[in-house]
């Protein structure tokens, strides 16, 4: 047990002895939780759009007034004719376009009505799409601001109410993601490169003619980390509930709990990789481009899951970060207890325990 | 002089098969598989139907939303725990919840209420979702007044339509957009990681020493490192858009050589980025640790997942200095709307300066001492 205390100790003073590195380990995860947490949004508004008016009369002006007023669009270019707005399409000034035919007001009064085009980029379908229906509710209330408060009979009225997230912010959405992936991945790749660069260092040698088990020797170089993690997950907490105001509704120590478990499946996962990779380089290669995007894009965060195709959803239960980001939802922001997360719970359970047994098989006691 | 150093440096890469094989394999696989799960279209989208009238209109309405391609009705009953309960457990993202007496304040006070519950932690979804139910409500109730009013009171049929066209993607597919995008992800964290371990590799097995105490010139070492990972980059992009021709069928509108010319002088600034990284970090664990935060950022910022222009503005003043969100959306510009050289060159002018810039800062960094 001393010699297990003495081997964390060492491995401890190897973190803290490079200064540079410990102070990214611990400002890094703030950073981002910082950064992402007030930058990204997949709301989308303010979006640049260009009109082509061609009744040119006050109405036509008050709609395109209203168009602008609202926090989704931002006059940005008056065209003059077509050709134009595809100039301004490629230059990529613009997200949509706006074409209010000539006889715009006449038309209106007559019967039939009168036609306006809304022509979207889309490059980005997502936002082509959405920019689309904004536009179109823009328009219709245009249009019955026009038509006089006249009462209609037989009213149904939709009360609606957002629950967990009333303000619609994106940070809701945004931080238990982020946490996720900056565990992941901070977790992984610290620890993916410590076995390795002893390898590399010639330093693996001493440690193995040392009387210590090669478990205790690939468990002291996890302890350490799990500590810097906690202290990590307690800040991006911190940061998110008196930063971004993100509440957490459920039980912290039960949120704590699980990130705890988290950090460990992240861990054991880098000491996989590490004890199979020969040299720091592909240890990092594998833990950071084999498993950036992986986690971005399949963790449920970014892109739905129910929408990918089968064997897509099917890849995705493999990726921790995904079972992690539902649990941290479910926990802090619709606070739920343990019995709805149960499952994911044991899920992580189980890919620490194979990542760790595993790590363990794969750490070679002889060197080449 | 350079010569010699570029044998020895391609001679290193080469003879490491499995950096190789990771270097060509990994991004490769990822374009393969990630663009498919790049689908933000909100559709499938979980509805519980609370009903407490359990009248004949209330089950019109119910099989009217069901019909609809947006919703699946996955519950429907009187009792509100369950549809929370369903809420909870992510199984349903919506609850309509009808009303006792729905039909009959609608025909006695002519007014009636349903209420909507949304699961709004994804606040997109949510709004989408709630809009899409709320217009088939509308359409519901503009079917029942029409039944049963007299014709002379019936709303005037609405004076403005708006039609609406998707340029450059009519069929709104997806794939069109993330393809390149994600094949220029890739290209920079190959980029950047590659050449950001590089010189400190040398540093921390000692090499590097004998280089400093050779005649090698500064320049020549950065310049050096610097080829074969443009030389290996250049090769990655042309692999993925065959890839893109291949299998998602993307062939640019735009010319191959634009694309080509750009990426050339992106891939220095991507490069340039990896050695200044790698001059001002002793070891790996450093050098890999700041690439990956830079990285990051420069990702997740780049507009390919959330648009730029909801950004707040300090961010967006950070995305001028992102080159990634300038590569995305020079190819996306190329490839999907065929811009030409001419349009992209405000950009272009952007990126050769961030080039020299960077590279010359690399270049004055790296001192010969260790």
């Amino acid at each position: 047990m001393k010699q297990f205390l003495n081997f964390i100790k060492k491995e401890f003073i190897h973190i803290v002895r490079d200064k540079r590195t410990f102070f990214i380990l611990i400002g890094m995860p703030m950073v981002q939780i910082l950064i992402f947490g007030f930058a990204l949004t997949n709301e989308v508004k303010n979006s640049k759009f260009a009109v082509l008016d061609l009744a040119k009369d006050d109405r036509s002006a008050a709609l395109i007034k209203e168009v602008d007023a609202s926090k989704y669009f931002d006059l940005s270019v008056v065209l003059h004719n077509q050709a134009e707005l595809t100039e301004a399409f490629r230059k990529g000034k613009i997200r949509i376009g706006l074409v209010i035919p000539a006889q715009f007001s006449a038309d209106m009064e007559r019967t039939g009505g009168t036609q306006v085009q809304v022509i979207a980029d889309a490059t980005d379908p997502n936002v082509a799409n959405t920019l689309t229906n904004y536009a179109t509710a823009i328009i219709n209330d245009f249009e019955s601001k026009i038509n006089a408060q006249r009462k209609l009979p037989f009213d149904i009225v939709t009360e609606t109410r957002m629950l967990y997230n009333p303000q619609l912010k994106g940070a809701y959405n945004f931080v238990p993601g982020v946490m996720a992936m900056v565990l992941l991945l901070v977790c992984t790749m610290m620890t993916a490169l410590t076995v390795v660069r002893e390898k590399e260092l010639g330093t693996m040698e001493i440690m193995l003619v040392s009387p210590i088990r090669p478990i205790m020797i690939i468990l002291a170089k996890a302890v350490p980390y799990l500590i810097l993690s906690f202290f990590n997950i307690i800040s991006i907490l911190l940061l998110a509930v008196f930063v971004l105001d993100v509440p957490i509704v459920g039980d912290l120590s039960l949120l704590l709990a699980e990130s705890v478990l988290f950090t460990l499946v992240a861990l054991s996962l880098g000491l996989l990789i590490s004890s199979s990779t020969a040299s720091q380089q592909s240890a990092m290669f594998i833990s950071l481009i084999g498993m950036f995007l992986p986690t971005v894009m399949l963790s449920g965060f970014m892109f739905p899951i129910e929408n990918m195709p089968l064997p897509l959803r099917t890849i995705s239960n493999i990726v921790p970060a995904k079972w992690f980001f539902i649990i941290v939802r479910s926990v802090m922001i619709k606070g739920v207890g343990f019995k709805q997360v149960w499952m994911e719970t044991l899920i992580l359970l189980g890919m620490f325990i194979f990542f760790m047994t595993m790590a363990i098989k794969k750490f070679k006691v002889r060197l080449s | 002089m350079l010569v010699i150093i570029l044998r020895k440096e391609f001679r290193q890469i080469l003879r490491n098969p499995a950096i190789l094989r990771l270097i060509f394999v990994m991004p490769i696989l990822q374009l393969i598989v990630l663009p498919n799960a790049a689908d933000y279209e909100i559709k499938n989208i979980n509805l519980y139907i609370v009903d407490h009238d359990h009248s004949s209109l209330s089950r019109r309405l119910t099989e009217n939303i069901s019909a609809s391609n947006y919703f699946i009705l996955m519950g429907y009953g009187n009792d509100r725990k369950q549809a929370v309960d369903a809420i909870e457990k992510d199984a349903a993202d919506l609850i309509l919840e009808i009303p006792s007496n729905f039909e009959r304040s609608l025909v006695k006070e002519e007014k009636a209420k349903l209420l909507l519950s949304v699961n709004a932690i994804n606040g997109v979804k949510a709004n989408l979702g709630g809009a899409y139910l709320n217009t088939l409500i509308k359409q519901f109730n503009g079917d029942i007044r029409t039944e049963w009013l007299v014709p002379d009171r019936m709303q005037r049929p609405s004076s403005v339509q708006t039609t609406s066209s998707n340029w450059f993607n009519p069929d709104l597919n997806y794939k069109y957009f993330m393809v390149p995008g994600i094949l220029v992800m890739l290209l920079t964290m190959v980029g950047v990681n590659l050449t950001a371990i590089n010189i400190v590799r040398e540093k921390e097995i000692g090499t590097i020493e004998q280089i400093n105490v050779s005649p090698i010139k500064k320049h020549h070492f950065i310049l050096g490192k610097l080829i074969p990972f443009w030389v290996l980059g250049l090769i990655v992009m042309g692999l993925g858009f065959i890839i893109a021709r291949v299998i998602y069928q993307i062939v640019p509108v735009g010319s191959y050589f634009t694309i080509y010319g750009f990426a050339a002088v992106y891939l220095l600034v991507i490069l340039g980025m990896g050695l200044l990284i790698s001059t001002y970090s002793s070891t790996q664990q450093q050098a890999m640790l700041v690439s990956f935060f830079i990285m990051m950022i420069f990702v997740l910022m780049s507009g390919l997942y959330t648009s730029v222009d909801s950004m707040p503005e300090w961010a967006k003043w950070v995305t001028r200095f992102n080159p990634v969100s300038y590569f995305i959306e020079v190819m996306r510009r190329i490839v999907l709307k065929g811009a030409v050289f001419n349009d992209v060159l405000y950009e272009f002018t952007v990126i050769s300066i961030y080039a020299v810039v960077i590279n010359s800062w690399a270049i004055i960094s790296y001192r010969k001492r260790s």
